[in-house]
């Protein structure tokens, strides 16, 4: 099966946040039978780094290109009962697939990496995305129906799975329809679902536009954003706009922006 | 580079996001509009020979450009060689229109900037971070900016 693989090494190694980064070793694993002498088990260390749900290694840090790749979805991610210490595997829900060894060098380090690698993947995000969703269309309806005494909700029945992964109840997993394809939250359009709030009260005044986060956190990536303006289109959750819609074109302006930037480095020649 | 083909394949077979019988062409020279199986499943676009059950090729969709090009046609190209491009015709402009607003939000650094934007709005609102009670407030992925260790 073809890949884009230089597309893919190229997300490996550009500016993009890393959501994890270190040296681990990974166990050596041996296809052949040793019928007469004892599998000696070797490993190799590699610079690891995880980027939303992929797992890539390279030779040294420095390395410009990956030698692999783990694709972190239908997996789990546990202890392990090695010979070494600090060890923990990446194990697929495919039987017979193998599994990953990697051993990292210390108890510290070995436990941010399972963690960050047990929330690794694309439906644990897209969990996470939904349920601040609810609590955006809660916090609107509150706005709007109460300026002054703002609801608090309690979430506390979600409290675990969000941070615990392996507690994702079922329901979570994205519907399927009739034809046999699932599809996922909104899309373009705001299903019943996850309509915006009731925009007939119309009291309360629009929120305010959110601030330029970059400049508020200091951003790693230097300046602001070229593309966007202070002057920009409906806020999205103003209580005029088709909430969800907007807020994902939104975002879209964003992204472009935001890949022009990235683009302007590359040419300007990063490492 | 190495990378686990087999579980990608896995992937393969999961329910899509969306799937359909499209037109495409891949940016070789020489080539020409074939009908494909194309499946969206999370970050991943396979496509399929419509009578195969294993794809004959995946491309992860991170760091590229969708494009709505001429009536009922598609782009995917990727940042760093905007030129090499992936056709798609599509029966309909709205089948069209549907494609590239998925395809847009098919990525997980899409995911990514929605649920920074998402938390900021609730804080701002509210005065607390929704990730707080959860305890993955200080997450690495959840972050504006986070650097390249």
């Amino acid at each position: 099966m073809k890949l884009n693989e230089r597309s893919v090494a190229h997300y490996a190694t550009c500016n993009s946040p890393a959501d994890h980064a270190g040296f681990l070793r990974k166990r050596v694993e041996r296809h052949h039978h040793h019928a007469h002498h004892h599998h000696t088990t070797s490993y190799q260390r590699h610079w690891f780094v995880l980027k939303g749900n992929l797992l890539f290694y390279f030779e040294e840090r420095e390395s410009r290109e990956p030698v692999g790749l783990v694709v972190l979805e239908g997996c789990t991610v546990e202890l392990c009962e090695a010979a070494e210490d600090f060890a923990f595997a990446i194990r697929f829900d495919d039987a017979g697939a193998r599994a990953y060894v990697l051993v990292a060098d210390g108890q510290a380090a070995m436990e941010a990496w399972v963690k960050a690698l047990s929330r690794a993947s694309f439906d644990y995000m897209r969990l996470v995305v939904r349920e601040l969703e609810k609590q955006l269309e809660e916090a609107c309806k509150s706005l709007a129906a109460c300026r002054n005494s703002p609801r608090r909700f309690s979430s506390s029945g979600r409290k675990r799975h969000l941070s615990n992964p392996a507690l994702l109840p079922l329901q979570e997993k994205p519907t399927v329809l009739e034809n046999g394809y699932s599809t996922w939250g909104s899309g373009g359009s705001v299903p019943g679902g996850a309509t915006c709030p009731d925009r007939d009260e119309g009291h309360a005044k629009p929120p305010p536009l959110p601030p330029r986060r970059r400049s508020a956190t200091g951003s790693a990536t230097g300046s602001p954003a070229p593309g966007l303006s202070p002057a920009m289109p409906d806020s999205p959750v103003s209580p005029e706009t088709d909430c969800f819609s907007k807020l994902h074109s939104w975002y879209g302006q964003e992204i472009t922006a935001l890949r022009r930037e990235w683009q302007e480095r590359q040419k300007r020649g990063h490492p | 580079m190495r990378y686990n083909e087999r579980e990608l394949l896995s992937l393969a077979r999961q329910p899509a996001e969306k799937a359909a019988e499209i037109l495409m062409r891949v940016p070789k020279k020489g080539s020409v509009l074939k009908k494909r199986l194309v499946k969206l499943v999370v970050n991943f676009l396979f496509y399929f020979r419509t009578d195969e059950a294993e794809p004959i090729g995946a491309l992860l969709l991170e760091h590229c450009r969708i494009t709505k090009e001429e009536e009922n046609v598609f782009s995917i190209s990727f940042v760093e060689e905007p030129e090499r491009k992936y056709c798609f015709e599509c029966d309909s402009e709205e089948q069209c229109q549907e494609w590239v607003e998925a395809l847009k939000r098919a990525s997980y650094e899409f995911m990514r900037r929605s649920l920074i934007f998402y938390r900021n709005e609730i804080q701002k609102m509210t005065g607390k971070d929704p990730l707080e009670q959860y305890g993955i407030s200080e997450e690495a992925r959840f972050q504006l900016g986070t650097q390249k260790q």
